[in-house]
């Protein structure tokens, strides 16, 4: 199987992918959206034309409400974000939208989001995600338990967690560049979509490590990179063609869903094409990698 | 075999009507249906029909420690009634408990449907006429100069509360008064309540009472004589609508803790409706291309796979409508993600078919070989996407519950829907054997 024959390259690609990703996420950091750190929301539409978003933002500035972010959307909208207003500030607000009611505009949303409410979100994120790692890791080594040779459980329980350390980094690598040309905020839906990525991917990754398990008891004596290899293949095309229908259905929500799930179906989407790159690339190379004998001199190509 | 056509025949059957129910629901004609399943709408979230969502925080601080559940419970219902009077349809109010940095902290969660105005959802739940009775404190008034120059008196810290405050409220009237013809408002204690209004007139003969509305004094009478018989007159500057409006929201019940507002969310309708339109295309064009793809790879198992997949959104949909499952737009994601994920178990079969066949056996033997030899890997697949739609509810606000919810009915009803409606469907197939034809639709990819 050509993925195990030319392992190092495979997981070069994804040594060189987190690296980027890495790279994006220190350098241009992640903007917290008003979920995790509090504020306000409000987005409107104008009922005729919108005025420059550089005038909107000179007239929000007389006023005393500390700073603005506005983003057009769509022909004729803004979202317009600040630190979390009270109704009657709000009102003032639209007041000076309105232009003291001369512009016509409706409001489509508004939410405001507490500091305490903000942090407890943030909080209860982070213990989501690391509570999902933890069970994923048990979940592999009670269900691998009976395998112990050539690679004993928790070896695959460690690849796949190197797998899933790899499928977070690079879609909030993404998300960070998303924020920074963009202007997209990390909220709860990103987080949803991380996790997500790492149901699928973990359920990619557990198909071919069960195919793995199934001709170890097969064929006994065979050496395990060719176990693996052979494993792979006949889970290659299952693997590719059920991230593939997700995979559609994440970008056709993408592109034609909902707005509000729009940068959500697009994390989704580009989560799980380096999650199935994972299972496939990464996690069973890994495998073979770690359970060769440490002299490790004898590699049949 | 002919036992097993007919079984698959029925299921298509079952199919074929439910999906007809399915879609007679959703047309909108003048006669009105009374069907079961026209009987169950889907059940939309505030983000698609558009509302208003508030978040309330209790302060508990003032109660005791074992009565801050029934003290809750208390505060849900006084504003359950006062947004019923208002006739919103189908609100929900719910207490939430909330541990931050170790300090729990008690919620209510307000949901509106239908209702956008934020200004008129506050003054709806009539933000605590929290009524309070205050005696004058014998530390001196404090004053501060303030930024402006002026000399501010801190009026607040002259007056100590104690216990009377409008959980011991009978009711409230208004009245005017004989000799200004200024309207008032009476109000009338319970026992308990008449007790400490008698024990606290008494001890407090020719100081001042402060009576609080919200923590604003609104009246501040000098008590001339111990009052007993539980009654009191609040008179403020009122304009006669004002004291009617405090008698109203007075009587619906005082708000037994105060409650202050943390996180409102309001959407409009047209964004909502923009939200389920552009969601049901998504839903139909990604369902369209995944059938496709089916068909054209895996030809005769893939239309087999097609009609278990619709199955599978006919039964899902109907599962929305009798649970009911909120609808929310992450929620819709989630379903429409969850169509993508339930053909995973029909490619494992069908990949494993592809296998068994290979080793030149016969198709019906295949079919049974390649269902059991997939089970495993199904199984064990779909628990770590159960495991993460768990975490997710547990985690979630009602966004991300919404998501977790359809996603976790999603890989449920697809493992049932693969493992049954899959297997019935495949065994009632011809298996053609040694044909050529047979060798083709049983084929699969582009080979």
């Amino acid at each position: 199987m050509f993925v195990i024959k030319y392992k190092k390259i495979f997981i070069s690609i994804s040594i060189f992918f987190v690296a980027v990703s890495l790279f994006f996420t220190l350098f241009y950091g992640l903007n917290l959206g008003i979920d995790f750190k509090g504020g306000s929301q409000l987005k409107v539409t104008y009922t005729n034309e919108r005025p420059e978003v550089s005038q909107i933002k000179e007239t929000l500035s007389k006023s005393n409400y500390g700073e603005f972010l506005v983003q057009p959307v769509g022909e004729k909208g803004i979202i317009l974000k600040s630190r979390d207003l009270t109704e009657s500030e709000k009102n003032n607000i639209v007041g000076v939208l309105t232009n003291s009611g001369k512009t016509a505009l409706s409001i489509d949303s508004f939410t405001t989001i507490g500091p305490s409410v903000g942090k407890e979100l943030k909080n209860k994120a982070i213990i989501a995600i690391v509570l999902v790692l933890i069970a994923i890791i048990l979940f592999v080594a009670y269900a691998f338990r009976h395998v112990s040779k050539p690679a004993s459980s928790w070896k695959y329980g460690l690849a796949v967690i190197i797998a899933l350390i790899h499928d977070i980094i690079i879609p909030t690598g993404a998300f960070a560049l998303l924020g920074h040309f963009y202007g997209a905020e990390l909220d709860t839906l990103f987080v949803v979509a991380l996790l997500t990525t790492l149901a699928l991917s973990i359920s990619d990754s557990i198909v071919v490590f069960d195919r793995i398990r199934e001709n170890l008891r097969l064929n006994p004596g065979k050496p395990f990179e060719n176990v693996v290899g052979e494993s792979l293949s006949q889970t290659f095309g299952r693997s590719i063609n059920t991230s593939l229908t997700t995979i559609i259905m994440a970008v056709t929500l993408a592109i034609v869903g909902p707005e509000s799930t729009k940068i959500f179906s697009g994390i989704l989407a580009l989560g799980l094409f380096f999650g199935t790159y994972s299972s496939i690339f990464l996690a069973s190379p890994i495998l073979v990698i770690m359970s060769n004998p440490p002299a490790g001199g004898q590699k049949k190509r | 075999m002919i036992k097993k056509r007919i079984f698959a025949g029925i299921i298509l059957i079952i199919g074929l009507v439910l999906g007809f129910g399915l879609f007679r629901s959703f047309s909108t004609g003048e006669n009105v249906k009374n069907d079961i399943i026209s009987r169950h709408p889907f059940k939309l979230g505030l983000d698609v029909s558009g509302g208003t969502h508030l978040l309330y925080k209790a302060d508990i601080s003032n109660l005791p420690q074992g009565g801050v559940n029934d003290s809750m419970d208390a505060l849900r219902d006084v504003i359950e009634r006062r947004i019923n009077i208002f006739g919103v349809s189908e609100p929900i109010v719910e207490v939430e408990t909330s541990t931050l940095s170790g300090v729990k902290e008690h919620r209510l969660s307000i949901q509106l449907p239908g209702v956008t105005d934020i200004e008129k959802a506050i003054a709806m739940i009539g933000l605590t006429p929290f009524l309070e009775f205050r005696t004058q404190s014998d530390k001196p008034v404090q004053a501060s100069v303030g930024a402006d120059g002026n000399v501010v008196i801190d009026q607040d810290s002259q007056f100590v509360p104690t216990e009377l405050n409008g959980k011991y409220l009978k009711r409230a009237q208004l009245i005017f008064n004989p000799n200004t013809g200024q309207p008032e408002v009476s109000i009338q204690f319970d026992d308990v309540g008449a007790k400490l209004f008698e024990k606290i007139t008494s001890q407090n003969i020719d100081k001042v009472i402060a009576i609080y509305l919200d923590g604003v004094v609104i009246s501040a009478p000098v008590v001339r004589e111990t009052i007993s018989g539980g009654t009191a007159q609040i008179s403020g500057t009122f304009t006669p609508d004002e004291a009617k409006a405090l008698v109203g929201r007075l009587n619906s019940g005082a708000l037994p803790v105060p409650i202050s507002l943390i996180s409102t969310q309001t959407v409009g309708a047209t964004l909502g409706g923009e939200a389920v339109n552009s969601g049901i295309k998504a839903a139909v064009l990604g369902f369209l291309f995944i059938a496709i793809f089916l068909i054209l790879w895996y030809r005769l198992p893939g239309i087999v796979a097609v009609l278990a997949l619709s199955i599978y959104v006919i039964i899902t949909l109907l599962l929305y409508k009798f649970i009911p499952v909120t609808l929310t737009a992450s929620g819709i994601a989630g379903f429409i993600i969850s169509i993508g994920m339930a053909v995973d178990a029909n490619i494992l079969i069908f990949e494993r078919l592809r296998e068994e066949r290979a080793k030149s056996q016969k198709t019906a033997d295949a079919i049974s070989n390649g269902f059991n030899r997939a089970w495993l890997s199904i199984r064990d697949a779909n628990t770590a996407s159960l495991i993460v739609s768990f975490i997710l509810f547990w985690f979630g606000t009602s966004l991300i519950k919404g998501f977790a919810l359809t996603f976790g009915l999603g890989v449920i009803i697809s493992l049932i829907s693969a493992t049954l409606i899959t297997r019935v469907l495949l065994k009632a197939l011809p298996s053609m054997d040694g044909t050529r034809l047979g060798r083709f639709l049983y084929n699969n990819g582009i080979k």
